[in-house]
């Protein structure tokens, strides 16, 4: 079980002068349960490939199949395929229009041809992932929600869906540090329940912590695919593509520069501290 | 799908034509299209199609481009052409039904489809090699002295001027919130007339707030810069016309007496 990208070339705007290739001949598989984490710089082809995995694009040249389905053909089985995979754009809450949170969260499972005891259920569901009281904000309208709210709900409107796999696009773009930690908490719980999860992001520090696995992307092409301490080990390569290792790593290795016998490779915050107090424990010795 | 939609969109390049005053190219647009409709034979369809094929060749505009302007415009020349064929009166080619198809009607539809062709195209080139910057500081001055009656030149050219620059951009909202809903299952190219107008609902409402969120930052944002309307503002590019002004001018005035002498010349004399 698992979506496979085989040989994905998407061009925009085809023969006119503002043709575009914006990913070129991308191939890679993603394995139920993994949390996978797709990253590059701005305009790198991110958003155009996650469009792919569930067929909002379909690639110029090459094939997309989930669970071994061609999600780009006109069988029903296609359309099943295709719906197996969430997908939350970047800030989603501009999505938002029903006059009630409910209504709003209902729309995906009511398109989904669910009857309503079962809509009624997700929506519970999805309103408890939101961290929504049911009583209390089923009935309330989703524009008098604060941002971070806002956001939760138009998650919710995907969750709702029970994806196998679920496509974040920066869910955390534009939240405060708080909002943001809810929001990845929240999608590790849905990992940890077995959902596949592939997560694009900026921020190095969260992929570094989150990710099984990481895509980097670089002007089009797939130009690394690891586990974190493999990709981050790449300094020259991130650099070219525009990108950072996490600032822990960061520091480590300007320690080990300055002659710290410390682990740079070292990507998580406890582990750095039990690294650079050997290190330094390690010197006391010495002397 | 939406990439379809090349209103006013701008082709950068630096041919003749982008390098012309915006205010000869609005003039030259608006003396051809008169041009177009003074016109009524053959002969004179093949001056202004001349002059208009070199036109876009001096633009290096790709004719793809221009092409594919027309063609949401196809169904209203075929309908045109089609009522001026069979409503025309005259010598009867043959009849369908109750329609009788005439000579003249023949003759009449396809100079209606030339002219409307000749239209639509010369005014998406003025588009395509005109940045919308341009071609609202070119309205403007070209507005300016009805001012004195009262006429808000500066205020129309800067709501021309954002609603260009909007385009885009909600062309571009459009397209996202129509992915996100039909991630959550919408489906907005299937079902009833009805169906389909009720799909539109999340779609639009979206589309309308993030409008007016849009309306709103845009006025602070100018306010916060203290823009106070037309009044003592200066620009960074003045607008100046240059020799090849001149010359396009020229070239359009003769244009237009070759038409109008051809005009003459079939009226007067039955030529
Ligand atoms: N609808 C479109 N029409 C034409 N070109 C597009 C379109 N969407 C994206 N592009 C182009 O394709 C390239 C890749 O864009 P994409 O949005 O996939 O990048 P991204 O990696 O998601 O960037 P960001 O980090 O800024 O979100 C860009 O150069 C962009 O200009
Ligand atoms: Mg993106």
């Amino acid at each position: 079980m698992s979506i496979t990208l085989n040989n994905v070339t998407h061009t925009y705007m085809t023969g006119t002068p503002f043709e575009r290739t914006a990913i070129k001949n991308v191939s890679f598989s993603i394995n139920e349960g993994e949390f996978v984490a797709i990253i590059g710089h701005t305009g790198s082809g991110k958003s155009t490939l996650v469009q792919h995995l569930n067929g909002l694009l379909s690639p110029t040249t090459g094939t997309v199949t989930v669970d071994g389905i061609d999600i780009n053909t006109k069988k029903a089985e296609s359309l099943a395929a295709r719906r197996k995979v969430g997908m939350v754009f970047q800030y989603p809450e501009y999505q938002l229009f029903e006059e009630t949170i409910a209504a709003d969260i209902a729309f995906g499972p009511r398109n989904f041809g669910l009857n309503e005891d079962e809509v009624d259920e997700r929506v519970r569901e999805a309103m408890d992932f939101a961290d929504l009281d049911y009583e209390q904000y089923a009935q309330r309208s989703p524009f008098q929600l604060s941002g971070g709210q806002m956001r939760r709900v138009a998650i919710a409107g995907v969750i709702a869906l029970k994806p196998r796999y679920l496509i974040l696009d920066e869910p955390a773009a534009g939240l405060d540090p708080i909002g943001k930690r809810i929001i990845f908490d929240k999608i590790k719980g849905l990992h940890e329940h077995g959902t596949t999860v592939i997560l694009v992001s900026h921020n190095m520090d969260d992929v570094a912590k989150m990710a099984d696995r990481i895509f980097v992307m670089h002007q089009g092409v797939l130009a690394a695919n690891g586990t974190p301490k493999e990709i981050f080990a790449q300094r020259d390569l991130l650099k070219e593509a525009g990108l950072d290792v996490p600032p822990v790593t960061e520091t480590l290795r300007c320690l080990k520069e300055h002659g710290f016998a410390v682990d740079d490779t070292v990507l998580d915050i406890d582990e750095a501290a039990k690294s650079v107090l050997q290190a330094v424990r390690g010197d006391r010795h010495a002397e | 799908m939406l990439n379809d939609i090349t209103l006013g969109q701008y082709i950068p390049s630096n041919s003749l034509i982008h390098r012309l005053d915006p205010r000869t190219k609005i003039i030259g647009l608006l003396l051809y299209i008169s041009g177009i409709f003074i016109v009524e034979s053959y002969l004179a369809y093949a001056f202004l199609g001349a002059f208009g094929i070199t036109v876009v060749r001096l633009s290096e505009v790709p004719i793809k481009m221009i092409l594919r302007s027309l063609k949401p415009l196809w169904f209203i020349v075929l309908f045109t052409a089609l009522i001026h064929l069979f409503v025309t009166p005259g010598t009867p080619i043959m009849t369908v039904g109750s329609f009788t198809m005439t000579w003249e009607g023949l003759d009449q539809g396809l100079l209606m489809g030339i002219r409307l062709l000749l239209l639509m195209s010369f005014a998406t080139l003025l588009t395509y090699t005109t940045s919308p910057i341009a071609l609202t500081d070119a309205i403007e001055r070209l507005l300016k002295p009805l001012s004195r009656f009262g006429v808000p030149a500066h205020e129309l050219a800067m709501m021309m001027t954002i609603a260009l620059r909007f385009i885009p951009t909600l062309i571009d909202e459009t397209d996202r919130i129509m992915k996100a809903q039909r991630s959550r299952g919408a489906d907005f190219s299937s079902g009833s007339l009805l169906r389909r107008v009720r799909c539109l609902i999340p779609l639009l409402v979206p589309l309308f707030i993030s409008a007016f969120r849009r309306a709103d930052e845009l006025a602070v944002a100018m306010e916060a810069r203290c823009y106070r309307g037309g009044d003592h503002r200066t620009r960074m590019h003045t607008l100046a016309y240059t020799s090849l002004d001149r010359n396009a001018y020229i070239a359009v005035f003769v244009l237009l007496a070759i038409i109008i002498a051809i005009r003459i010349g079939k009226t007067c004399y039955g030529m």
